[in-house]
């Protein structure tokens, strides 16, 4: 399947050399030879490589949750071939040299590409924009603040605007921390129930609603991280019908579970942004069938035992998503929410066209990214044998449906089952 | 009726039996506390473990009072800061505190939630003493007991708490306890100090007074935390207690036989005035007397289960 052309069909895939080489779309049965390795996938998928454009890979700083090393062999074992990592690292990647480094370990050692975005501002502190210029030639790809919002309304509307000299996108954590403030998940019925201080929806939506408007006023190419709200959506929807140079993505965990898997306080469930209610999944969905949301990323955030294993409103924000992904997306289709190729070009030609990176899916003559899909698998998840450092997944013994079979980066098998 | 829960941690989870099962216990035990000499045999050689991160020397001492009385013996570890603060994880105080083999952790908690994740942890019985703005059961418990007492029932009554339901603990409790056992609730206060989806819990809301005073058999007076104002919920003081605070004139509205009962402790003159507190409706030294016959009924009903367990 190659969701950028629309093609969904059966046949060879031919690849030499690493890179496509032909596409057969009436399959022979190739004979094995000396020179010609053949893997019969009959009743598989073959889709371009997975990309997941919003990940923490916590190095440098935090190798002790996730190394580049562990974090794309997370990757490639769920099924994505390219992964973008957001600047909250210590050091924070908002000078060259950071950017540099992350590249420079992703050759080493990485299973997959690696795309680092870096900081819009200094230490991720709001106050001035890092060096925009510097860190696109080192490889950044787009600048995010993320974790953190930019509070200072004229500090985003520079970043918009000095981002259009380096053709850098500006991606968005959309948060008012005002309204946030002292929360700890999604304010409701289920909030106060428990006693939880909340955090409203509205905290999300208003602050997208702002960098909407300053995106139109400095035509600066916006991406709203992990959209989780029903009014986000509506705002985001009403503002590319205005032709505003706007792109959102979610996440696999806002359109499979709401506030009320918090009733048992545990931690792994605590997220920013909150998991929200049946009404925001339900608004999720129709934005991603409809095209309001553009893009499926995970947010993988590892934690160790020692950020979890604490009293819920002391606990660090943030679950893993790599290795669950695959599943939770398939079912979007099951669900009839969208087609595969509407859904697949969320996790695949989407993502690397916003991040203005180029896509060249099953053509050949291009590097060999492919990802071999069962779609019928069954397995229970179990974050133990995951290759991420992180053990806080909340599908922790979920029976589910889906996975990645091969994953090839490149022309090289990077991830194979059996 | 046999009680077969390891811990106490909520009102929203006991059944309605269980609740009467725990009034009518404590009010078989309440006659201990009026002897010469108040101590009975029956907890004797168990192990009460006070576990107070939250100072509170009310309900602290009254959970002492009530073990001692059953002739347990207790523990008190206070602190006022979490254990995560003092550098020691979570999961690490709860090793250390399993490995006093106590038969009884009574837990007071600033964050909610905590007693719920100590007891999936450890094979002792948890009694939630208070958490964040979650629950506080045995205060709920007393609650209805001094109501139970007075009115002879709880059915049918109307309840009206007034106040900062947003972040009381207390609140909550008594709004789960006491519409299971048929009781209507309603509850006033600010609409800055009402939670977020009030209007999905069962109780009716009014943002004035003087319409609902009339109508309340109790008039469940909360604390208010001075510290609100700095937050921005309320303009002043004063202004509360003019619309919100409980006075003779406001109190000359109600039944002739209203209850009057507080959490305590009170801010005279701001929620609650002297003369409220003081005058002929108020129960709330019955409140107080309650609490130990309910947390002697709490330990009494947790540790027969551990003796049908053996
Ligand atoms: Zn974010």
């Amino acid at each position: 399947m190659d969701p950028q052309r629309g093609m969904d069909r059966i046949g060879d895939l031919v690849l030499r050399d690493g890179v496509i080489q032909d596409v057969i779309w009436e399959p022979q049965i190739a004979e094995p030879s000396a020179e010609r390795r053949v893997i019969d996938v009959m009743g598989k998928w073959v889709v371009p490589a997975w990309v997941d454009m919003h990940v923490h890979l916590r190095e440098p700083g935090e190798e002790y949750k996730e190394t580049i090393a562990t974090g794309t062999a997370a990757a490639v074992a769920g099924g994505f071939g390219a992964v973008a990592c957001m600047p909250n690292t210590k050091p924070v990647n908002d000078c060259a040299a950071v950017t540099q480094f992350i590249v420079r370990r992703a050759s080493e050692e990485g299973y997959c590409r690696v795309y680092p975005v870096a900081a819009i501002s200094k230490g991720l502190r709001g106050e001035e924009l890092a060096e925009f210029g510097e860190l696109r030639e080192a490889g950044a790809v787009a600048v995010s603040d993320d974790g953190r919002p930019v509070m200072n309304a004229a500090l985003m509307r520079r970043a918009l605007e000095y981002a259009k000299a380096f053709d850098l996108l500006v991606i968005t954590h959309a948060e008012d921390l005002a309204l946030s403030q002292g929360g700890h998940m999604h304010e409701g019925f289920v909030s106060t129930k428990l006693g939880l201080q909340g955090i409203p929806a509205a905290a999300e939506a208003a602050m997208i609603a702002r960098d909407v408007l300053l995106a139109e006023l400095t035509g600066g190419r916006l991406h709203v991280a992990h959209v989780s709200t029903e009014a986000s959506v509506w705002i985001l929807r009403e503002a590319k019908r205005r032709g505003i140079p706007v792109t959102c993505e979610t996440a696999p965990h806002y359109f499979t579970l709401t506030d009320e898997a918090v009733e048992g306080f545990d931690t792994v469930y605590k997220v920013n942004p909150p998991l929200r209610t049946r009404r925001d999944v339900e608004a999720i969905k129709e934005a991603l069938a409809d095209g309001t949301i553009d893009v499926i990323a995970t947010d993988h955030a590892p934690h160790s035992l020692l950020e979890k294993e604490t009293e819920f409103q002391d606990a660090a924000n943030g679950m893993i998503g790599l290795e669950s992904a695959l599943p939770l997306v398939l079912n979007l289709i099951r669900e009839g929410v969208a087609d595969p190729l509407t859904i697949l070009a969320k996790v695949t030609c989407k993502p690397m066209k916003i991040l203005g990176l180029p896509f060249d899916g099953l053509e050949p003559g291009s590097p060999a990214n492919v990802t071999v899909i069962d779609p019928d698998a069954e397995w229970v998840v179990d974050p133990e044998r995951f290759q991420s450092k992180g053990r806080n997944c909340p599908f922790r013994g979920w029976s589910v449906r889906g996975r990645a079979m091969m994953t090839v980066v490149d022309g090289v098998v990077r991830y194979s089952m059996a | 009726m046999a009680f077969s829960r390891k811990d106490l941690l909520g009102m929203r989870d006991l059944e309605v039996d269980e609740i009467e099962t725990i009034l009518d216990t404590a009010e078989s035990l309440k006659e201990i506390n009026t002897r010469s000499i108040k101590k009975v045999p029956t907890l004797r050689g168990k192990t009460v473990v006070h576990l107070f991160y939250e100072p509170s020397t009310r309900t602290r001492t009254s959970f002492d009072i009530a073990a001692k009385r059953l002739s347990a013996d207790t523990y008190s570890i206070a602190t006022s800061t979490s254990s995560m603060v003092k550098g020691e994880t979570f999961l690490d105080t709860i090793k250390n505190l399993e490995a006093m083999r106590p038969d009884v952790f009574i837990i007071r908690h600033s964050a909610s939630g905590t007693p719920h994740r100590i007891a999936q942890r450890t094979t002792a019985s948890v009694i939630n003493a208070g958490d964040g703005m979650h629950e506080h059961p045995s205060q709920a418990l007393l609650d209805m007991l001094t109501i139970r007492q007075h009115k002879g029932r709880l059915d049918g009554l109307t309840v009206l708490i007034v106040g900062d339901i947003a972040h009381s603990r207390v609140a909550r409790s008594n709004i789960w306890g006491l519409t299971k056992m048929g009781a209507r609730i309603l509850v006033c206060g600010p609409p800055t100090l009402l939670p977020s989806h009030i209007e999905q819990f069962p109780v009716r809301v009014s943002l004035r007074l003087e319409p609902v005073i009339p109508l309340a058999d109790v008039i469940m007076v909360l604390r208010l935390q001075k510290e609100r104002q700095g937050q921005g919920l309320l303009p002043s003081l004063r202004e509360y207690a003019t619309y919100y605070g409980i006075d003779r004139q406001k109190l000359a509205q109600a039944k002739p036989d209203v209850l009057i009962m507080h959490p305590g402790p009170m801010n005279r003159g701001v929620e609650i005035s002297p003369e409220v507190a003081d005058g002929p409706h108020s129960v709330i030294l019955d409140q107080v007397n309650n609490g130990v016959a309910v947390r002697m009924a709490l330990l009494y009903l947790l540790m027969q289960r551990h003796e049908s367990a053996v």
